[in-house]
């Protein structure tokens, strides 16, 4: 299913004093299948975008069309759950949307708002704990004995039992420990890779843009300023650098090679690309 | 949701009655309520209208705000005034059927208690419009002092206020937020007959008391941690000023108390 942002613009409490725009203009594409990141600063408007991915917000300009249905500023908010069903949103701390008794409950809710059985709902439950990396004798815990990163994983999998086409994850890792961080991206990796969901990251660490991402939007002040595969738009370090975003560690790394007088045929991303581009060049081999 | 609620919200400006002390504003608003049942004339409710309208004014904020604050309440108005009206007797009889009469003194007095709300209302909204929550949590501290004869708790109620207010608009984001969540797991606010409705509750307001809980525990151990033992001997950081158009603005109502008693009947 295909997610796609016709110059869409979002003001909030639109003819009021209180009035503010949040996003002008934007175009953007999620393709079906792809793993798609969003970087800008705090306040680019990044959270608002996403609240449009699955019709929590309208756009007050413009159109957002999500698979077959299009949502224009007229829409009438009934009749969007469908859309809620294809569109999980993991939102930031997403621990602080647990409520049921028990971590199966809790997991179940989900599911059953969109009409599974009970049946059906607890058995998505113990898969998709089991997914997240919690064990079954958790399930008749209550999620509020647990510790805030097996609160987390309780939450993402309460998202993913509801068995989203499209995955959206708003800094799915900040606050966790870097173990808990490598594990939840390689998890949400594994499901792009062996579901082909469609994943769409909104993230400030751009090693993980790096590692995972094939095609990256920057948002600032609510306008898309670039946009690309982490390549292009990695590139011109100089750019990122002045826009504050950040560069991959091992781009960063590289840089600093180039200064010492080496040169890579193409701008390395990730640590395994940099490690072969020195193999490739047979060992350091520049004048010392 | 939120956006509507313009009853109790805060417009920074720069006008006359922004810059008024709000010890003065707060007494000023309290002494109106006060004051409007004086008037049972229609020139002494002209009157008040006109006072009222020149302290809107000269808040420069729009009257369209004030009339927005209205709404919520009209049907509660409404209500009133015809309960006024239909079951007050006496004067000349309009029209009569069953229990309902509409008679002189009833039509009067349901106009009265409509402008009274009216008024109220504008007056009310025109302090919490102008006055930011700290500066009205401090104005009630002072106020209250006197109090501390009584061991009332002046200083635990005046940081439970101020704590309150402070963590009003955290509260709001944050209900937002989970709403958000929860809606995306296919929670329907607001839909459906007045048990589904309030089941949909459920998932937004647990959450809501945990966070509560939370928060309040991780605020005490900070404010401990940074020296807070209580209400002994502590100095003040914002000071309020009384100055000239303070004393100035209880003179003006003084004059209009006397403006309502002169038109009284």
């Amino acid at each position: 299913m295909d997610i796609r942002f016709e110059q869409v613009g979002f003001t909030y409490q639109p003819n009021s004093p209180f009035e503010t725009r949040a996003l002008f203009d934007i175009d953007l594409e999620v393709k079906e299948g792809s793993y798609t990141a969003l970087v800008g600063h705090t306040g680019s408007g990044k959270s608002t975008l996403l609240q449009h991915l699955n019709a929590l917000l309208k756009p007050t300009a413009g159109l957002v069309k999500i698979g077959e249905r299009t949502i224009t500023p007229e829409t009438d908010n009934k009749n969007l759950k469908p859309i809620r069903k294809k569109v999980g949103i993991v939102f930031q701390f997403p621990e602080a949307q647990l409520f049921e008794e028990t971590v199966a409950k809790d997991i179940a809710f989900g599911p059953k708002n969109f009409g599974a059985t009970d049946e059906e709902a607890v058995k998505l439950a113990a898969r998709y704990l089991e997914l997240v990396g919690l064990d079954e004798s958790y399930l008749e815990r209550s999620p509020f004995e647990l510790s805030g990163g097996q609160m987390r994983r309780v939450a993402i999998a309460g998202v993913l039992a509801m068995e989203p086409e499209v995955l959206v994850l708003d800094e799915p890792t900040a606050g966790l420990d870097p173990q808990g961080r490598k594990e939840m991206m390689e998890m949400f990796w594994r499901l792009h890779k062996e579901q082909q969901m469609t994943i769409v990251l909104v993230t400030h660490l751009m090693d993980d843009v790096a590692n995972f991402a094939d095609y990256v939007y920057v948002l600032e002040k609510g306008r898309v300023i670039k946009c690309g595969t982490p390549q292009t738009v990695f590139e011109d370090v100089g750019w990122v650098e002045e826009k504050q975003i950040g560069v991959p560690t091992a781009t960063a790394f590289a840089e600093k090679l180039v200064q010492k007088g080496l040169t890579f045929d193409h701008l390395p991303l990730t640590a395994e690309e940099l490690a072969d581009q020195l193999v490739a060049m047979g060992g350091l081999s520049h004048d010392e | 949701m939120m956006n509507k609620l313009i009853f109790g919200r805060y417009i920074p400006g720069d006008s006359i009655i922004h810059k008024l002390d709000p010890r003065a504003k707060l007494v000023a608003s309290f002494y109106f309520i006060g004051v409007i049942f004086i008037a049972n004339t229609w020139q002494s409710y002209l009157f008040a209208g006109l006072f009222t309208l020149g302290c809107v004014l000269l808040s420069k904020i729009s009257l369209g705000f004030f009339l927005r604050g209205v709404r919520p309440l009209i049907w509660l108005i409404l209500f009133t005034v015809a309960l006024q009206m239909f079951f007050t007797t006496g004067g000349v009889v309009y029209w009569s059927w069953w229990i309902f009469t509409l008679t002189q003194y009833g039509v009067m007095n349901g106009i009265f208690i409509f402008c009274r709300f009216i008024l109220i209302i504008f007056m009310s909204t025109l302090l919490t419009l102008t006055t930011a929550p700290l500066e009205l949590s401090d104005a009630i501290e002072y106020l209250l002092r006197p109090l501390k004869v009584l061991h009332f708790p002046v200083h635990e109620i005046s940081l439970m206020l101020s704590i309150a207010l402070r963590f009003v608009p955290t509260l709001m984001d944050e209900t937002e937020k989970i709403m958000n969540a929860q809606r995306a797991r296919g929670v329907d606010f607001g839909e459906g007959n007045l048990i589904q409705k309030m089941k949909a509750v459920i998932p937004l307001l647990i959450p809501l008391f945990v966070s509560s809980f939370n928060r309040a525990e991780d605020l005490a151990t900070a404010m401990e941690a940074r020296g807070y033992n209580g209400g002994e001997g502590r100095t003040k950081y914002r000071k309020l000023d009384w100055h000239l158009r303070d004393t100035l603005t209880i003179v003006v109502f003084a004059v209009f108390t006397v403006g309502l008693v002169l038109l009284r009947k």
